[in-house]
């Protein structure tokens, strides 16, 4: 067997007043594909930071090509071969490619006195020509697309002489032909002998890359499975500690008849052309498409978000002029954004205050002043309604985890009593237990007679939820299905049909 | 954030109710707190220091002058936090106080009003200017920096140009000086002779903390600094809220307006320019965050003292005037630093 890049033993470290990490192993072998799994909080991140010299550890070995190591920094980790790719890309928007992967070394000329640009861009495109990525070292990489701009990040820790990668959630951002991609470029990393630890959300993708999978739990070491020869099933209650019972989709369920939103011939820009699309009173619509087709353009439009530039919007039978956010709060139309920290909640506001935020005019005394009692009831009533888990209702939002802030949000919407709901992306970056109770909370919301659109770039997601499925491509509607007749294989191929493809 | 009037309701608290108690008293002993808890030591430090270096010092005339001094500044910290509080910034709080001023001489002096007019001018017209201002930020997107920037100039000069760049005096409206020197409390308890304009100080202290805690337009200031296009999603119209939020500073400035044209019993049309910087100074130094999003009138009152008190006491121990501004940009950084230190523990 080959030494081991890193190997870590009973590692531990805490916080003030937390246990993140307690006895943890790990270890990573030249040219594999090592999957680091747990729910939120389970201390994957704490033990991806000791990894790259973020955090020290308190206690426990670390052995780096069969040598105990320390790094003090992230510098050090980084000069001895140690790669990171955040989930936010850590590159400079105004920069060129080239720039950005030489950024502290460029190559130098006239007595070190001038930059050699010449010489990083022809540097550069050795490099991305090695990777055989193809990517112009001249773009300013604002310009490029997000999976670009992940290749460009990975080309730039790869020119570091890398010898082990750290993923995190490097697929969030990515539509099913960049996810190829990247998976291409992983088994050529691969092939180079580099270990690549890949931290992921999602269950599937582990099977199309992983060797092995390392399992934590509260910050416990709880075991390394191969991933060829281990049903997903196991992995999964290995990471919750219990056997999850999956939602099945539920057949009873009927929308009632009311029509509660109805959006006729709505256009927005480049990416809502044409939209028309109606919802009832109970139903679950999910907006299935590419990443990029205009899913969310299609929400922020009908939610007035971004100004329509013509079109009707119905709600509930009647004509309304939605022409801000205001305006569809007011009618009772809510958005949920995909991108929760930045659109949907102060994070260093507390609980209360961001329940509250939509519906703040129910409780102000003489119009002005706040009833902070009822502020603190009503928030008190959703976060038992909604199982928030939270220490206080006076915590800011910015402390609990991706699915305690998620359901923070909808009780926002609830608060506000709205009857139609755009969830965006309304599991993304949550754990598998949470995940299951946002699928839970979508069915009862839709059971009290609640109007919802889900979008999902997850299709299982899509096909188990929805009681009917609009996909959209390009700023289209092109296609709509029925549970019954929906398959992963139809979606995608109404979600392709470009018209820019027959050209 | 909000006040700790309630405790969390018993189901609400998804654990034991410890942490729910840890998080009532962390109002207290929280960041923020801790924060205005150095700024107040620091506060007393000097105070005994300076006692001790001068004998002139802790004197009551001193004092007076301190207090006199701090009136002004603390009046324009309290405006120029609701603003900072929304991650904006107000660089016209200085000239415009002082055209607040000017606008009262024309009104008292000028047109012969009584002083009620006086005083409602002053702060229709902070209040005109501060609207102004929020439009240009919040319906045609200027940066609050250039907005108010260019606000600090055009006011400067309107002041010249209505007085002709002379001072309007008060000399025919009796009894104006006494807005802000007077003391109301020495008339019923003569060893404490707190001037009005103190007092003023503080009565506006409390009516900014409530409105900045306990009202609607408070914690829109909060949603605004913290995470404004959350705020617009959540259907909260942010435009009106900030607009209002610097209509407000605008009348509180005019406040200031109306305590330094009463001090010195004159509206000086060249003064003013500078005052803004050290409005934000007591802010900072208070523990309010240029990023926005937290902030405290308690803080700022007291980094207008420490900002005062701090002057005052070099000058009386016979530091050159210029040594006194290079000191006060080093307290200013300190503080800030401490901050940053703080919070990087927390």
């Amino acid at each position: 067997m080959p030494t081991p890049i890193i190997s870590i033993d009973r590692v531990s470290k805490s916080f003030p007043g937390v246990r993140a990490l307690n006895d943890v192993r790990f270890e990573l072998l030249p040219g594999e594909v090592h999957a680091l799994m747990g729910e939120n909080g389970a201390g994957k991140s704490t033990l991806m930071k000791i990894m790259a010299g973020v955090y020290t550890r308190d206690s426990g070995t670390i052995l780096y090509n069969g040598r105990e190591v320390s790094f003090g920094n992230p510098r050090e980790a980084q000069a001895a071969g140690v790669g990171i790719i955040h989930q936010e890309l850590q590159l400079m928007n105004h920069l060129t490619v080239a720039q950005n992967i030489f950024i502290g070394r460029e190559p130098r000329r006239a007595f070190g006195l001038l930059l050699d640009e010449d010489k990083l861009n022809r540097d550069a495109a050795a490099l991305l020509a090695h990777l055989n990525l193809t990517i112009d070292p001249r773009t300013v990489v604002g310009d490029l697309t997000v999976a670009k701009q992940q290749m460009v990040e990975i080309a730039k820790s790869f020119s570091h002489n890398s010898r082990m990668l750290i993923m995190d959630e490097p697929t969030a951002a990515l539509n099913n032909a960049e996810i190829a991609e990247l998976f291409k470029m992983i088994r050529d990393f691969k092939s180079r002998g580099v270990g690549i630890i890949y931290i992921s959300h999602k269950v599937d993708e582990l099977r199309q890359i992983s060797d092995r999978v390392t399992v934590l739990r509260d910050g416990e070491y709880v075991g390394t499975v191969p991933t060829a020869t281990t049903k997903i099933e196991t992995i999964i209650s290995m990471m919750v500690g219990r056997t999850l019972t999956d939602v099945a989709r539920d057949t009873t369920r009927k929308p009632r008849d009311e029509v509660a939103l109805e959006v006729k011939g709505l256009n927005c820009g480049a990416l809502v052309k044409d939209v028309s699309f109606s919802l009832k009173r109970g139903e679950i619509l999910g907006f299935a498409g590419l990443m990029g087709a205009g899913r969310t353009e299609v929400a922020r439009a009908v939610f007035g978000a971004d100004r329509a530039q013509s079109g009707e919007i119905w709600v509930a039978g009647k004509k309304v002029s939605v022409r801000s956010p205001r305006d569809a709060v007011a009618v009772g139309v809510g958005y949920l954004s995909e991108d929760r920290k930045r659109f949907g909640l102060a994070v260093g506001m507390d609980v209360a205050a961001n329940v509250v935020m939509a519906s703040l005019w129910r409780f102000l005394s003489l119009r002005v002043f706040l009833r902070e009692r009822a502020i603190l009831a009503e928030a008190g009533k959703f976060v038992k309604l909604l199982r928030i888990r939270t220490p206080s209702l006076t915590q800011e939002v910015r402390l609990l985890s991706g699915g305690n802030q998620q359901k923070v949000v909808v009780a926002k919407w609830l608060a506000r009593d709205c009857e139609v709901l755009f969830f965006d992306e309304p599991t993304r970056g949550i754990d598998v237990g949470a995940k299951a109770e946002i699928y839970k909370l979508l069915r009862e919301l839709a059971d009290q007679g609640k109007a919802i659109v889900m979008i999902s770039s997850e299709l299982p997601e899509i096909l188990r939820m929805s009681d009917r499925i609009i996909v959209v491509c390009e700023g289209r509607i092109t296609g709509e299905l029925m549970p019954e007749e929906a398959t992963q294989e139809r979606i995608m191929q109404l979600a392709t049909q470009r018209e820019t493809m027959a050209a | 954030m909000e006040p700790n009037t309630a405790t969390p309701t018993e189901q609400a608290v998804a654990d034991t109710s410890a942490p729910a108690k840890r998080a009532g008293l962390n109002r207290f002993f929280g960041a923020q707190a801790q924060q205005k808890l150095l700024a107040f030591l620091s506060l007393i430090v000097m105070f005994i220091f300076f006692s001790f270096a001068s004998p002139y010092f802790a004197q009551t005339d001193n004092i007076l002058a301190i207090m006199q001094a701090t009136a002004v500044d603390g009046v324009l910290g309290i405006s120029a936090t609701f603003v900072i509080i929304t991650a904006g910034i107000d660089l016209s709080v200085g000239t415009l106080m002082t055209f607040c001023a000017v606008m009262t001489g024309v009104v008292l002096t000028n047109w012969g009003m009584p002083i009620w007019l006086g005083v409602i001018a002053s702060i229709a017209t902070g209040a005109f200017c501060g609207s102004v201002s929020g439009f240009l930020i919040a319906k045609l997107k200027i940066p609050p920096f250039i907005a108010t920037l260019g606000m600090m100039w055009a006011v400067k000069g309107l002041s010249l140009v209505v007085t002709g760049a002379r001072p309007i005096y008060f000399n025919d409206t009796p009894n104006f000086d006494m807005i802000s020197q007077a003391s109301l409390i020495g008339y019923f308890v003569p060893s404490v002779p707190i001037p009005n304009g103190v007092l003023i100080l503080f009565g506006l202290a409390i009516v900014a903390s409530v409105i900045l805690n306990r009202t609607a337009l408070g914690r829109y200031t909060f949603a605004l600094g913290s995470n404004e296009e959350a705020a617009r999603l959540s259907g909260v119209n942010v435009d009106a809220w900030k607009i209002a939020v610097y209509c407000l500073a605008g009348a509180i400035t005019g406040i200031a307006g109306l305590i330094i044209a009463s001090r010195l019993n004159s509206a000086q049309p060249a003064l003013g320019q500078g005052y803004e910087l050290e409005a934000i100074a007591a802010v900072v130094i208070g523990g309010t965050s240029l990023a926005g999003g937290t902030g405290t009138i308690l803080g700022t009152i007291i980094g207008a003292f420490i900002m005062n008190v701090l002057l005052n006491g070099l000058r009386i121990m016979s530091v050159s005037q210029e040594w006194q501004i290079v000191v006060t940009g080093i307290i200013i950084i300190l503080a800030v630093y401490a901050d940053i230190l703080r919070r990087k523990r927390a």
